[in-house]
């Protein structure tokens, strides 16, 4: 008996030390599959390829993750990016945009601008695919359905069009005749819009989904969205399999008028929300590409697959800010040197190569890279040398600042941030650099979403973690947003010239007073009052296979798989 | 019989009723709302999608249109994923995790009973202390540890199975084993323990002396006796298989229930999670009945009526 | 008494020479139950001792706890690490003669971290199991006990709160209640005691209709006598199987709080949330999830064992 017992114990111990020589042996085990499987791709390809022609795979069937479901299908209710990379491939706006960033014509032909109003010519050959030609009157009746006050549920991006004439009065109810609104079908295939005030970045958000034209037979039947069978598109896929949670599979329009120039099949989509999962089943050859925008790379893998993938790794800087924004009206951080002190003692390179680990560029400025400015990009016109980090400085400040504020000891501070592994970490690496810097403790706590969300909003916080991301190219869609008591301004700043300057370049058709304008307002926000601490702008981190051509990636971020195609180096 | 299941319905319906209100205004509780974005939608939009939804009434206002609705089995419309039917988004996400549920319940059963019963057989032999080991393993390694060993050595490293998704029958192999690997312990456990005292009750020593079968006796009264606390667990282990599976269907890439319940709280989608609740609900209410009920069958000393208490 | 031919089971009295002694003829004498010198507990302790393996699982447990409370500090005392510092030019190391465990992704000293994060579980584990077994024993041997009405509505009860979504609950108590352990500890056995509650009630219901318990109530015993004299102990089996898996429960729970941010606040760690932590990128630094999973698998493992060994104790029909 006690013999036995022993043995148990020996056998337990060895079936522990067993499963950790397993788990430690399988370490470099992967090493060489991932390698394998690269380099038979590569094998293939170069087999196949003869003088760089590429040759199509003869199943071109795409093969991605998104780890959300879009949350709809209605082009008038999206919010998100999942939402906007499969509306892409079913709707199709005005205007599109290639890799470049440029806008090109789509539904619409050709167009005429005369200051504030744009005359769109559809092309004649874009159809539903049903069959029904795409008409003027199709935007018309999208348009409305986005701005009446009496879609249910009202669309949440109906402000997107507030760009129209009379738009935001019919929208909230000011004005109940739609013909008032500045949009106008002067035939079939014209169609005229008229603006509030120029607006440079008009023609590009004719490409955003809530422009999309919706099919009329929708009118009146809510659920439209829902129903697979009832959805009408004019984009190059359409939906034909969406088992809910599951997969979303769209297949190529056949009536679709540049059907030519789409060479996909079929797109199916998992539904994955785990980072680990999707990357394991992209090097086990069940998806095509993985990472950002759809999806993500987990960033403790990234600096290991730089080197294991070099040629499937993609990195690419895209316009989005990471920051920590301070409560103006909270203890200590109603104090702009203390402010300051806190924002220049942080090592953002350091973050960026040790944290985030994802080549993103260390931000002394709000406005991200990719931007457009007057002539080139804003970032490269107007240099984000706003602050310096200067660890002397920043001690030099806070002593300053307490002193002004009466200090002997800084009251307790908390960072609050939202549950993610990501954002975890970047908060307690600038946590114990502020610790290490400045000798100053700092909590952190991670709140769930909307608690956090809600905390910042009320202006329940002293410093946060946040995030701003482009709704169009312009610097406006990251100024407008610290007016006093805008929507999106969570830190209390208030500042009266700030105010002005945005309202100016709101109404101005002076590019360059537009562009001086965001610039001293970009001073104001930071350097003068150091509302935010700017951390770093993002990148979109992704793999591809090598036989994945095409994807094309907006200085957003989004994704456009559209005209992606698949080589034959695809078995 | 009857008597005793219209009791247990009445029941049912008060706990209902408890319940629905209880998650009804913890959920109001909890700050943040559907329309809590960070991206601020302007107030007038905001305004009407509150009124729109019914938010901008007053709690207990809400909480009465919504037991109004419920009284007609109307489980309502989501309020993130737009105009989907709640009641449609729950039995379209929950046969995904039905069918891995009741695989995983069968599995568990089948292979926890089995070796619970031969440890307690040969108690203190080598099969005994083989099977104890494995089924202080099951409980000890975690259980996301387990489904991502699983999934590498035979996804990523043998190729045998897929990585994700939930296809077909293949797809089923790494998330039932991982999910079944606490509760066939737990089984394997609770079987043995009860096994042996049942072995060496009055009663089987009676039957012995009777000079009734081995096999007779393991069947007429040991394992009829043994399994009682199992029973007892199907009950939660139902619930815990077929709701708590988050983690591993997050791992393996199945939409199931889980995934679409632990959004719907971090969206604040009322209505989706007052409508999963209560389909959990009535799901372990059903659970715990149908325990009841095999009590009864299983062991007929245990009385439907409510007779003769201490 | 053990005349059956199959001779599989061992009797309820496994009788070895030391059982027997001379005793004189008094009639009176004969009567006097011999081995009523020691008590229960006693007993149970002396049969615990002679358990090997029960005793190794003991000091394992022993030893955990131990250097979960001294390694901490003794090796920030001897290196200068403390958990919670950053060293970003040296993330991700392996295990080295100055890092014993490697360091982790902030550069952290993985040997300290993996000992205060087993110092966490099992505060969080032991807590949550101590509240789950005083209020699943007395609410479930209450139900099975008094059966009837009162089971029904306790049961009921029970089955409700089971049934309100446990996230829903620990989101609304992690909001309302300053984040801290204690709040994690409560909303871990806000429902968890009900299992418990709903294995002592099966058993119990199955118990009290024995003819012991029987016998003893027509000798006139209350309830509390019954309950706790008769009728728990003998549920002892089942009551500490349960108990032995809520503490790795609660620590899994835990773990899987984190999971979903809602665990321990960082920069505090426990073993689940190191291992979750680590899952994404185990292939590569395999001793950050190696580590913590090996402490708490074997953590596991002992508390198992020590609690079959336990249940082997304490149960007298099992006594040799």
């Amino acid at each position: 008996m006690k013999k036995s017992k022993s043995l148990l114990l020996l056998l337990t111990l060895v079936l522990a030390v067993g499963t950790l020589l397993a788990a430690c042996g399988s370490n470099g085990g992967n090493n060489g599959a991932a390698n394998n499987g690269a380099a038979n791709g590569g094998n293939t390809a170069s087999d196949s390829g003869n003088s760089g022609e590429e040759k199509l795979a003869a199943d071109q069937t795409l093969r991605i993750n998104l780890s959300a479901e879009p949350p709809t299908f209605d082009p008038a209710q999206a919010q998100d990016s999942q939402a906007n990379t499969v509306l892409k491939l079913m709707y199709e706006g005005l205007t599109r945009q290639d890799e470049s960033g440029q806008v090109i014509p789509a539904a619409a032909e050709s167009w005429d601008i005369d200051g504030t109003k744009y005359t769109f010519h559809l092309r004649k050959d874009a159809k539903w695919s049903n069959g029904d030609p795409v008409t003027a009157n199709d935007f018309l009746f999208a348009w409305e359905r986005v701005l009446s006050p009496n879609t249910n549920p009202a669309a949440p991006y109906a402000y997107q069009l507030y760009y129209f004439k009379n738009a935001q009065e019919y929208n909230e109810g000011k004005i109940t005749d739609f013909s008032q609104v500045g949009v106008k079908a002067v035939d079939d295939y014209t169609l005229e819009v008229e603006l509030v005030a120029p607006t440079p970045y008009f023609l590009g958000l004719t490409s955003f989904y809530t422009f999309y034209p919706v099919h009329q037979s929708v009118k009146d039947d809510e659920k439209w969205a829902v129903d697979q069978s009832k959805m009408i598109v004019n984009g190059a896929f359409t939906l034909t399999n969406w088992v809910k949670g599951q997969t979303i599979e769209v297949t190529k329009n056949e009536n679709y008028w540049d059907k030519a120039n789409i060479k996909l099949s079929k797109i199916s989509m998992s539904l994955v929300n785990s980072s680990a999962t999707e990357l394991a089943s992209y090097q086990n050859n069940e998806l095509d590409r993985a990472g950002h925008p759809n999806g993500e790379i987990p960033t403790d893998q990234i600096p290991i697959l730089k080197d294991q993938l070099k040629d499937e790794l993609e990195i690419k800087g895209i316009s989005s800010t990471y920051y920590y924004e301070f409560n103006v009206t909270a203890k200590p951080f109603d104090n702009v040197n203390i402010r300051r002190a806190f924002s220049m003692a942080v090592d953002r390179q350091a973050i960026v190569d040790n944290v985030t680990l994802g080549g993103q560029v260390p931000a002394f400025g709000f406005v991200p890279p990719g931007i457009k400015g007057l002539n080139d990009e804003y970032r490269n016109e107007h240099k984000d040398d706003y602050f310096t980090e200067n660890l002397e400085e920043a001690k030099k400040l806070l002593e300053q600042g307490m002193q002004e504020e009466g200090y002997t000891k800084l009251p307790e501070i908390t960072l609050i941030y939202n549950s993610s592994e990501a954002h975890k970490k970047i908060a307690l690496a600038v946590a114990d650099m502020w610790k290490k810097n400045l000798g100053v403790d700092v909590k952190t706590e991670n709140q769930e979403w909307a608690v956090f969300i809600e905390n910042r909003q009320n202006l329940n916080y002293q410093v946060a973690r946040a995030g701003w991301s482009a709704d169009y190219n312009d610097p406006m869609t990251y100024m407008d947003m610290w007016v006093t008591g805008g929507g999106n301004n969570d830190t209390g700043f208030s500042n009266e010239e700030y105010d002005k300057l945005i309202q100016e370049a709101k109404t101005s058709d002076d590019m360059a007073k537009r562009d001086a304008n965001f610039a001293r307002a970009e001073e104001i926000l930071i350097k003068d009052n150091q509302v935010l601490m700017p951390l770093y702008y993002y990148t979109n981190v992704s793999a591809s296979k090598p036989w994945l051509k095409g994807v094309v990636l907006d200085f957003s971020g989004a994704v456009d798989y559209s005209r992606a195609y698949i080589t034959d180096a695809r078995k | 019989m009857v008597r005793y299941i219209a009791n247990k319905f009445f029941y049912m319906l008060v706990s209902l009723f408890i319940l629905i209100s209880a998650t009804f205004f913890l959920m109001k509780a909890i700050p943040g709302d559907p329309l809590t974005s960070e991206k601020q939608v302007p107030p007038a939009i905001k305004e009407r999608l509150y009124e729109q939804m019914g938010l901008d009434k007053p709690v207990y206002q809400q909480y009465l249109k919504y037991l109004g609705e419920i009284a007609q089995g109307n489980l309502g419309i989501s309020m993130k994923q737009i105009n989907q039917d709640v009641s449609n988004i729950i039995s379209q996400t929950f046969s995904a995790s039905l069918k891995l549920g009741v695989v995983a319940i069968i599995v568990a059963l089948i292979v926890g009973v089995l070796l619970g019963m031969l440890a307690a057989l040969y108690h203190r032999k080598l099969i005994d202390n083989v099977a104890m080991v494995l089924a202080v393993l099951g409980i000890a390694v975690p259980s996301f540890v387990v489904a991502s060993l699983l999934q590498y050595v035979f996804a990523s490293k043998l190729h045998w199975l897929p990585t994700m998704g939930f296809k077909g029958p293949l797809y089923y192999v790494l998330p039932v084993a991982a999910l079944t690997a606490q509760p066939i312990a737990f089984i394997a456990r609770l079987t043995r323990s009860s096994m042996l005292e049942v072995l060496h009750a009055d009663y089987i020593k009676t039957a012995k002396a009777k000079g009734l079968g081995w096999m007779a006796i393991l069947f007429r009264h040991v394992i009829r006796n043994g399994i009682m606390p199992v029973i007892t667990y199907m009950g939660p282990m139902t619930a815990n298989i077929v709701t708590g599976s988050v983690v591993i269907e997050q791992i393996f890439g199945i939409g199931g229930i889980g995934k679409q319940f632990v959004q719907a709280i971090s969206v604040r989608d009322y209505p989706l999670i007052m409508g999963i609740t209560i389909f959990y609900g009535v799901l372990l209410m059903l659970a715990r009945f149908i325990t009841d009920i095999l009590y009864v069958v299983v062991d007929p000393r245990i009385k439907l009526s409510k007779g003769k208490e201490g | 008494m053990d005349s059956n031919p199959i001779k599989v089971m061992p009797t309820p009295v496994d009788l070895t020479a030391e059982d027997f002694r001379k005793i004189g003829t008094d009639e009176k004498e004969a009567e006097v139950i011999q081995r009523e010198s020691i008590s229960a507990w006693r007993d149970a302790w002396q049969r615990l001792r002679s358990n090997k393996l029960a005793m190794t699982a003991l000091i394992i447990l022993g030893l955990i706890t131990l250097t979960a409370i001294i390694a901490p500090w003794l090796i920030g005392k001897i290196y200068g690490y403390n958990y919670y510092s950053n060293d970003l030019l040296y993330t991700n190391k392996a295990p080295s003669s100055t890092h014993w465990f490697g360091t982790d992704d902030l550069g952290r000293d993985m040997f300290i971290r993996t000992w205060m994060g087993a110092r966490i579980s099992l505060i969080v584990g032991l807590a949550a199991a101590c509240i789950d077994l005083l209020i699943g024993v007395i609410y479930g041997g209450i139900m099975g006990y008094f059966g009837g009405r009162v089971d029904e509505i306790m049961n009921k009860f029970s089955e409700i709160l089971y049934s309100i979504p446990y996230l829903l609950v620990t989101i609304l108590l992690l909001v309302v209640m300053e984040p801290s352990l204690g709040t994690i500890i409560l909303a871990l056995t806000i429902t968890g005691w009900i299992n418990m509650s709903w294995i002592v009630r099966g058993e119990i219901m199955q118990l009290k209709n024995r003819e012991y318990v029987l016998a003893s109530r027509s000798m006139g015993a209350g309830h509390g006598r019954l309950l706790f004299r008769h009728l728990l102990p003998n549920a002892v089996g089942p009551i500490i199987v349960t108990v032995t898996l809520s503490v790795p429960n609660a620590i899994f729970a835990e773990a899987f709080l984190s999971f979903l941010g809602l665990g321990v606040q960082a920069p505090v760690a426990s073993l689940g949330s190191m291992i979750s932590d680590a899952l994404t990128g185990w292939l590569y630094y395999p001793w950050r999830m190696l580590f913590p999973a090996i402490l708490i698998s074997l953590t596991m493992l002992s508390f198992n064992i020590f609690g079959d060994g336990l249940r082997d104790a304490l149960d007298p029909k099992l006594k040799k």
